[in-house]
């Protein structure tokens, strides 16, 4: 059992900021699990923990990977250092399984794209790579990113105009059926006042770096799941880049289940003040495999609230979970409203779990900032009282694994989605009669 | 009839340190059917310990003597063979269970106890009726298990499992505590509903003569250090409410 909690508030007029949202401890309250509540001092760090850092202005710049701030970024793969596990940003990923999609060239066939359902007031059209939507959300942040940047030559740009309100979600899927090392590039974009739900479904054979812009426009409201139920032997590395422009909101939801290795970078950015994001995650950690989520928020403006709720399950022999939670505050960010949780859920012996949460603050004046992280094995207080009831032990564990998991899967909103991705986790939980 | 029988029971804790520490020193307890027994002793003399072994908590390890229930041996059984085998346990401290509705743990519940699913139209009546008389927010039951409930709310739960579950003999464990007088009469109904419709026998478990004014109970025990060191009529009850339990922590050393 590990667990943290840290909550900083700052500032005189942090309570009626927080918009009703309570920031402290209380919020925190990790099922089965026991937590201890802390409120760190100005500048005190914990060794060896998830810290909070607290950078003065202008104490960021030089080294890249000591900040997010000062991350490196490029369109050119060869500008990136070669991968190697001392490197922050992989230290955690099997870079052998990767099958080259850091090294070759992503000369394969991108897995197809395939409208299921609602287009028709959101519009999913392919485009060249020069089409002056692309690339307004962010850069490659990474090597394996830019190398799908180098490589792709066709893109899939899902447009929402401005002022519609969708009432179909456009469910989409996205099929892979080779193991070539291959690129991909999608956008969503949102017009301003409008709104949409978009699902992008990933399953079958793949070896697939992709990047994922996500360009939510002034005052619209965006949710995105990007569902992974890839096949046993898959690899995919997804850069999800969201940009919100002023008073935009975007939930993303992202639910890793297949794969060989599955890493998802999503980063959200404000390019103005008044931003909401919700980021969710449900991963779902099996006998080998590797999911990888690594989220990024950059509070670059003022006034931006954003919420992270990830929860993870882990069962059988080398089933690793990796979950970083970097929240940027910078300077300029006044009034900014930040909470994330981090809860995952050893199932048997055998998995690993790391989990990294990672809060810098360099303002004082915002209306609330915080994150907790625990990991730990079910309750036996919570089967103790199931099963004085009369449900069986298995029962009992099914219960609470559920009641755990399905509260991310409820936050879709796609009663079918929901109902078979339930399906999923269900025959997950089989394979290890949980 | 059922009969619950518990012969020179000795019982531990097992503490963190997986070290244990002795606390019924040979229990004696006979119950029957439609009986009432108030076990009455002050804080810390292993009242909780009784109801929590017998129960068949993990924290607990019997070191000697002998529960059964109908002559069947109750301390081989799983902790669910017990609830199944017509044990109940209504706890001081309900935990709460994120993520498990109570609607959907009542209805695995009852499941679990009869061997089969309910027929969804008498259930829902059924529950509806109990909540009603429980005064419980028909809301509650979309709310997950305790979560947020008040101590109060707790309670209620813990009687509207007892009336729903049907057992033959329950346990409750201070289901008295912190209620205010009109809770503790709404749930005392209750109790009074398990005996008389149910002909559940009760082990009565409180710290105060405050709940025997509304659960009357034909045997009074008094428990003190790990095992019953005094036994009566409901004058017992009333003695033990003038005197208090100084006399027997003194017999009890
Ligand atoms: N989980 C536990 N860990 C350590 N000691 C315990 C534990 N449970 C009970 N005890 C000890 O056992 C004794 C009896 O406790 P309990 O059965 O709760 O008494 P009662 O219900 O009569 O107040 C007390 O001394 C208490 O400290
Ligand atoms: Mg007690």
């Amino acid at each position: 059992m590990s667990t943290t909690d840290q909550t900083v508030r700052h500032g005189k007029e942090a309570a009626d900021k927080v918009d009703g949202v309570p920031t402290g401890e209380d919020r925190v309250a990790i099922p089965g699990m026991s937590q201890e509540g802390e409120v760190l001092q100005e500048g005190r760090n914990q060794a060896g923990e998830p810290e909070i850092k607290h950078t003065k202005h202008g104490d960021i710049s030089g080294v890249p990977d000591s900040s997010r701030a000062g991350r490196f970024s490029s369109y050119k793969v060869e500008e990136f250092p070669k991968l190697t596990s001392k490197l922050e940003d992989w230290r955690f990923t099997p870079l052998k399984r990767l099958k080259g999609l850091d090294e070759t060239e992503l000369t394969g066939a991108a897995p197809a794209v395939e409208v299921v359902s609602g287009e028709g007031q959101v519009t999913v059209t392919t485009v060249g790579r020069d089409d002056a939507r692309i690339g307004k959300a962010g850069i490659p942040e990474d090597r394996v990113s830019a190398n799908a940047w180098s490589a792709f030559s066709e893109a899939t740009v899902i447009s929402v105009p401005a002022n519609v309100e969708a009432d179909q979600p456009l469910l989409v899927d996205i099929n892979g059926s080779s193991m070539d090392p291959a690129a991909q590039h999608i956008v969503i974009e949102t017009g301003a006042n409008s709104s949409a739900l978009v699902v992008l479904r990933h399953r079958g054979q793949a070896v697939l770096s992709q990047n994922v812009e996500f360009q939510v426009g002034e005052g619209s409201k965006l949710t995105v799941v990007s569902i992974q139920e890839w096949d046993d032997n898959s690899v995919h590395a997804s850069a999800q880049q969201a940009k919100i422009q002023r008073d935009g909101s975007l939930k993303h939801v992202l639910i890793s289940l297949g794969g060989d290795l599955v890493r998802v970078t999503p980063s959200t950015r404000f390019a103005a003040q008044g931003g909401n994001v919700e980021m969710y995650g449900l991963t779902f950690v099996d006998e080998g495999q590797h999911l990888e989520s690594r989220l990024f928020v950059d509070h670059s403006q003022p006034r931006c609230r954003s919420r992270v709720t990830y929860k993870s399950a882990l069962q059988g022999e080398n089933a690793h979970g990796v979950w970083v939670g970097d929240v940027l505050i910078r300077a300029e960010a006044e009034g900014t409203d930040t909470y994330e949780l981090n809860r995952n859920l050893i199932l048997n012996d055998g998995p690993r779990m790391d989990s990294v949460p990672n809060l810098e603050i360099e303002t004082g004046l915002i209306a609330g900032a915080g994150h907790a992280s625990t990991t730990g094995q079910l309750d036996d207080e919570h089967l103790y009282y199931l099963m004085s009831r009369g449900i069986p032990e298995e029962d009992a564990r099914r219960l609470v694994v559920r009641g755990f998991l399905f509260e991310i899967i409820q936050q879709i909103g796609v009663e079918s989605i929901e109902e078979q991705l339930r399906n999923s986790v269900e025959e997950e939980l089989a394979r290890h009669e949980n | 009839m059922s009969v619950l029988e518990i012969k020179d029971l000795h019982a531990s804790v097992i503490l963190d340190d997986e070290t244990t520490k002795p606390i019924l020193k040979g229990v004696n307890l006979t119950i029957n059917s439609g009986e009432v027994h108030a076990i009455m002793g002050p804080n810390g003399s292993g009242k909780s310990t009784l109801a929590s072994t017998i129960a068949g908590h993990p924290k607990f390890q019997v070191d000697s003597g002998s529960v059964t229930l109908d002559g069947q041996n109750v301390l081989e059984m799983s902790v669910d063979e017990r609830a199944r085998a017509g044990l109940f346990l209504a706890m001081q401290y309900p935990v709460e269970i994120p993520g498990v509705t109570t609607s959907n743990f009542l209805r695995s519940a009852k499941t679990a106890i009869d061997g089969e699913a309910p027929s969804l139209r008498t259930w829902t009546k059924d529950m509806k009726a109990s909540m009603e008389k429980l005064k419980i927010d028909p809301a509650m039951i979309q709310r997950n298990v305790n979560e947020g409930f008040s101590g109060g709310e707790k309670k209620r739960h813990e009687i509207l499992q007892l009336e729903l579950l049907r057992p033959k003999i329950a346990l409750l464990d201070e289901t008295d505590s912190g209620l205010d007088v009109d809770a503790l009469k709404v749930v005392s109904e209750g109790v009074n509903r398990a005996l008389t419709e149910q002909n559940t026998g009760i082990m009565l478990i409180t710290h105060y003569t405050r709940i025997l004014r509304y659960i009357k109970p034909q045997f009074v025990h008094v428990f003190a250090d790990g095992r019953i060191v005094d036994e009566g009529g409901p004058e017992l009850a009333d003695r033990l409410e003038e005197e208090g339990y100084d006399r027997y922590m003194s017999v009890a050393k």
